[in-house]
């Protein structure tokens, strides 16, 4: 199958609702899809590295989430009540704010990865069903410490005035921050392919994921890399999470196990460790999810499991899996 | 021994219950070929192992350039200018020939620069650079593997058994390539095949059951008839 066949099924897919529906609601409806599914992309890709790359089966992956949506929102709620930047109508003060928040969830995201992977990640490598037990393990303590942090209740994520409403563009009504999301998800999706691609340390990654006592003695700590992957696909999770907060205007200790399911089909769908695999199988359920909510609401939910069944099924390895 | 590069003394070492190494001992002389024989099973790989620290030491001194090494993590003793070869290559068969090449590289720039003599050695490698390394033969991904140890300023090679599932022909081609690195740099070889053994080595050592049992000049041993018997079978 050529590179460019799964481009082309989810083009198809997203293309045949247009014969149930008229152009305009497709429209709205597609670029709603896009940026649900750039979110879904944001938080799949750091669970790319870490188990489509490393092969760990990081369930705190999504309690990283939380914590990262938690750190933004109190960046954000601090950075508000010293500038009250929520009011301004500028964009570009209001995207360099977020871009400050940004930072921030990216960073606490960062180093909780780090002493996670230092702590009990590196023990179990290797050895699933401890991945498995020891991550849901941490993702209970992590999601009690936000309760004790920050109560357990909800909390009302500030949302810009710049950022809501929508544009109109050509008679179709799209919403702004859903445009934002797809922009940061395409920074993101374009900064890992470098990384990955073009750096020298990406191609040692690549190597040590291939075989890690190859790539020690060929003289690389490949300890140190393992945690540096760790802690970018963490910070990722962060981003993901205060995007996530700002999308749905709220943050909850159990956000991150909410999505974190999405987040693995996203990773088997696309084939594990590849981010392109990622984020076209992030756009076809997030695309998937819009369109099949408006022909028929109540399969909405059930359409991204049958979506990984089928894909599964026709192509076991994932849409851009290789022999691996 | 004042022209040794490396030493065993007594190295023991455990892989899970099984005490693999139990007294290995020999010293590898610089500018020469050392060849480490011993039937399947008599812990050949893992002495190679245990020097690059891939299995910890459990006893015994291991010495490098008159320095310890035992103990230390893997990629600390190879920077100190050991190439290790394993068995079966462990080439990265997802990346390029190019990548192969440069993720062995510990300093970009001087890897570069060492780069085309390296080529020169291998031409076919030289043709194949954009491949990925997955589609080479197996006699192209062991001239890779070897490649991959010369693009640093190593002077000693760990080499474990290089010939193992390559056509005559190919092992006549490898032969030559060690050959012509024996003027450069000091070589550990783990060999199977007595005559690649032969046409390369200055040196050898006999383990057997985890032990030095033997040492002495290469072309003591293929006289040896007895000995050989005994140890190898041949």
């Amino acid at each position: 199958m050529s590179r460019l066949a799964p481009w082309a099924v989810a083009a198809a897919l997203a293309l045949a609702p247009l014969a149930l529906m008229d152009l305009h609601t497709w429209v709205t409806l597609t670029v709603a899809g896009l940026a649900m599914g750039m979110l879904i992309f944001l938080v799949a890709a750091g669970l790319t590295l870490i188990f489509g790359l490393m092969d760990v089966l990081n369930f705190a992956h999504g309690a990283l989430f939380s914590w990262g949506a938690y750190a933004g929102f109190t960046a954000l709620v601090l950075l508000n009540r010293a500038w009250a930047w929520a009011e301004t109508p500028s964009l570009a003060v209001t995207v360099a704010l977020l871009a400050l928040a940004a930072a921030v969830a990216m960073a606490v995201g960062a180093a909780l990865g780090v002493v996670v992977e230092r702590v009990i990640v590196r023990p179990v490598y290797g050895q699933h069903l401890f991945q498995i037990l020891i991550t849901l393990g941490a993702t209970i303590v992590l999601e009690e410490l936000l309760r004790i942090v920050w109560g357990p209740n909800d909390q009302v994520m500030p949302v810009p005035l710049a950022l809501q409403g929508s544009w109109e563009i050509l008679d179709v009504i799209v919403l702004r921050f859903p445009v934002i999301a797809i922009g940061v998800g395409l920074l993101v999706y374009g900064a890992m392919q470098l990384l990955l691609a073009r750096t020298r340390v990406g191609l040692i990654v690549r190597a040590g994921v291939e075989n890690g006592e190859m790539v020690q003695v060929l003289g690389h700590d490949v300890l140190r890399y393992f945690t540096g992957v760790f802690a970018a696909g963490s910070a990722l999770a962060a981003l993901g999470g205060v995007m996530w907060g700002m999308f749905s205007q709220s943050v909850r200790p159990t956000m991150g196990a909410e999505q974190l399911i999405f987040a693995f089909i996203v990773v088997i769908i696309g084939g594990l460790g590849s981010v392109t695999g990622s984020l076209l199988g992030a756009l076809v359920v997030g695309l998937s999810y819009n369109h099949v909510a408006f022909l028929l609401p109540k399969a909405a939910i059930g359409v991204n499991m049958a979506l990984m069944v089928v894909i599964l099924l026709i192509r076991p390895t994932g849409l851009f899996g290789g022999a691996r | 021994m004042p022209d040794a590069l490396l030493e065993l003394e007594d190295v023991h070492a455990d892989i899970g219950r099984h005490h693999v190494l139990q007294g290995v001992s020999l010293v590898v002389r610089r500018d020469r070929v050392t060849v480490l024989l011993g039937r399947n099973g008599a812990g050949k790989t893992t002495t190679m192992r245990t020097i690059v620290g891939l299995v910890p030491p459990a006893g015994g001194v291991i010495r490098y350039d008159g320095q310890p090494i035992g103990g230390r993590r893997p990629h600390e003793i190879v920077r100190r200018g050991i190439g290790y070869v394993p068995e079966g290559q462990g080439i990265f068969a997802t990346l390029t020939v190019d990548e192969n090449l440069r993720v062995a590289m510990h300093d970009p720039a001087a890897g570069a620069a060492r780069l085309p003599a390296v080529l020169d050695l291998f031409p076919d490698l030289a043709r194949l650079r954009a491949a990925r390394a997955g589609a080479l033969s197996g006699g192209q991904k062991q001239m890779l593997a070897i490649a991959r140890a010369l693009v640093n300023d190593n002077r000693l090679l760990l080499v474990d058994e290089p010939s193992k599932g390559l056509a005559p022909i190919v092992v006549d081609h490898l032969v030559a390539a060690l050959a012509a690195m024996k003027a450069r740099v000091t070589v550990l070889l783990v060999e199977q095949n007595f005559a690649m053994a032969q046409a390369l080595g200055d040196d050898f050592y006999l383990i057997d059951d985890g032990r030095t049992v033997a040492r002495g000049a290469m072309s003591d041993l293929a006289r040896d008839e007895a000995l050989k018997r005994r140890y190898l079978g041949v």
